[in-house]
């Protein structure tokens, strides 16, 4: 029983983020309609199965006509880019920072997590939104300001591990057997390491693209006409109180497609044994 | 003696971080290149440029500039805003009540959802009832809360009337951004609480409680609840500091007023002077609140200080 609640979940998480890994490289060829294309006779239509609702457009259109269906697709692009994009960036700074302070120790160590602390009392949020404002926004300074910012936990984790890591007696053998410092880094900490840091990526995967989202719909994330479901949910919000899909629609696929990440991760955390905290 | 090294230790290292977070906060505004050109508009002539940088000390050297910004900060002079052509820091007082009553409503939701949950997982660890509530913990981690904000508001606001759809008029307009706010803190306050209490309940001291032939529940509540909620009060004060950042995204939602929502409507009108104030009260607020949990943590906990 426990294993099969766990299995289940585990399952639906590994399939929704296939998905929608599919649909954001095969976005050109599954969107029935062009997702920027604008019809201001056919705005709002409801999806189909509504009341006034056309076998044209699956899930209707929004207040320009474009078609949602296709729309929310090339979301799942946008989503699936961010998440990717950022845990590259943020786990390249989080992994290094995190190796050296816990390989190291001493004066290195305590720069580490001063680091940590600082980036930790810096308003998330607020600094995300104030360099997309003043830098202006894009899909790459997105990437990039969310890279900056979220790498804290891959460097709490990876700091911790390698700590526990390099007493161990392999480590002592490497050593012993004249390995280079940065050989036994490369080659024997990071590969011991590595599984709670896959962990950690799904954690901070959904993250960024639940924060991309929330940068969009306030207007200073992905810039429109970019489909990203945040922006999707910020231009329908006058209409939602007449036509509640509108936001119900690129909503739950945020939620869904966050769901399915934490799942796998959940999974992939007992799976290789990582540690809860991780 | 320890304690009193423990402390000053600590108290460095907030003022380094404050420091540093001062620096971050001048560079932030410096990233938009000329600032004169910024704050002047689209349409001023080449001579109101110069006036203005003139006027805000924006001809000045760098270095010039950020000694007089570290200095009259530390006197609580955050400057000027471009917009309401008021002392950034009065706008922050003036706002900060809303923001605070959010940060507490929020936290009160959350510790009242996440501590009875947290304990009764721990109850019953491994059993139904607890993966369907560690199930309930990964959902509502992903739950987008702006759009969380927007389906209340269209629920409780609209289609059934009960609550105002925005606005801090009285107390009934917390109720929906305080639980959303909230809601997103329980995930890990839940497991917190869970895994103290799984850790306290396997421990001699609640066997030899529960030998002397207290009840189960007595031995829950008085013993194991007193050791497993320390960590929660201390990591309780990070999540405020989490939650009166996060709540940018949740002021603008439900159109309150606070201090977040006065951060994104000077980021949106390149207000400078107040970005650069609020990120750095926003920050100073986070560093006082975790030198608070680590300092009551130091205090309830001797082992703490010897590390």
């Amino acid at each position: 029983m426990r294993m099969s609640l766990r299995n289940i979940s585990t399952l639906l998480g590994a399939v929704i983020v296939s998905v929608a890994a599919f649909c954001a490289i095969f976005a050109p060829l599954l969107v029935p309609h062009d997702p920027f294309a604008q019809d201001l006779t056919l705005r709002m239509v409801p999806p189909s199965w509504m009341v006034g609702g056309s076998p044209a457009h699956w899930l209707g259109t929004d207040q320009l006509g474009r078609d949602y269906f296709s729309r929310l697709i090339y979301g799942a692009r946008i989503s699936m880019l961010i998440g990717v994009a950022t845990v590259i960036a943020s786990g390249t700074i989080g992994i290094t920072l995190g190796v050296l302070g816990g390989f190291f120790g001493g004066r290195v160590d305590d720069v580490v997590m001063f680091i940590i602390t600082t980036r930790l009392s810096i308003p998330l949020i607020l600094v995300a939104l104030a360099v997309v404002g003043l830098v202006g926004s894009s899909l790459t300074v997105v990437v990039l300001t969310l890279g900056l910012l979220l790498w804290e936990r891959f460097a709490v984790v990876a700091r911790t591990t390698t700590m526990q890591v390099r007493t161990l007696d392999y480590i002592a053998a490497a050593w012993a057997a004249g390995c280079s410092r940065s050989y036994i880094l490369v080659r024997e900490v990071l590969p011991n390491i590595i599984h709670h840091l896959i962990v950690v990526a799904t954690l901070e995967m959904a993250l960024a693209i639940l924060l991309e989202a929330a940068l969009s719909f306030l207007g200073l994330g992905v810039p429109p006409p970019l489909p990203s479901w945040g922006l999707m949910i910020a231009e329908a919000k006058d209409y939602m109180y007449f036509t509640p899909w509108v936001i119900m629609i690129p909503g739950i696929a945020l939620f869904v497609l966050v769901l399915g990440i934490n799942f796998l991760g959940d999974g992939l955390r007992d799976m290789l044994g990582a540690t809860r905290d991780a | 003696m320890a304690m009193l090294k423990f402390f000053a230790r600590r108290l460095l290292l907030a003022l380094l971080v404050m420091l540093t977070v001062l620096t971050i906060s001048f560079a932030l505004t410096r990233l938009s290149g000329d600032l004169a050109i910024s704050i002047a508009g689209p349409q001023a002539t080449q001579q109101d440029v110069e006036i203005i940088r003139k006027e805000y000390g924006l001809d000045r050297p760098l270095p010039v500039q950020f000694a007089n910004w570290v200095i009259s900060a530390a006197q609580g002079d955050l400057g000027r805003s471009f917009l309401y052509h008021e002392q950034a820091a009065t706008l922050i007082r003036q706002r900060l009540p809303i923001t605070l009553r959010l940060g507490l409503g929020g936290l009160v939701v959350a510790l009242t959802i996440a501590l009875p949950l947290g304990i009764l997982a721990a109850m019953r660890e491994g059993g139904a009832l607890d993966r369907a509530i560690m199930l309930v913990a990964v959902v509502g981690q992903a739950m987008p809360s702006f759009w969380l904000g927007l389906v209340l508001i269209i629920t409780f606001g609209l289609k059934l009337g009960w609550l105002p759809v925005s606005g801090a008029d009285d107390w009934h307009g917390y109720i929906l951004p305080s639980f959303v706010l909230g809601f997103s803190a329980v995930p890990s306050l839940m497991r917190l609480t869970r895994s103290g209490m799984v850790d306290a309940l396997a421990s001699d001291y609640i066997r030899t409680a529960r030998a002397k032939g207290l009840s189960r529940m007595a031995v829950v509540l008085k013993h194991a609840l007193r050791n497993a909620a320390m960590p929660v009060v201390s990591i309780s004060a990070v999540q405020l500091g989490f939650m009166l950042s996060g709540s940018v995204v949740i002021e603008s939602v439900f159109a309150l007023p606070g201090v977040g929502y006065l951060g994104w409507e000077s980021i949106s009108k390149n207000d400078f002077p107040v970005v650069q104030a609020v990120v750095l009260f926003l920050a100073v607020i986070f560093i006082l609140l975790t030198l608070l949990a680590d300092l009551m943590n130091a205090v309830l906990d001797p082992r703490l200080r010897a590390s």
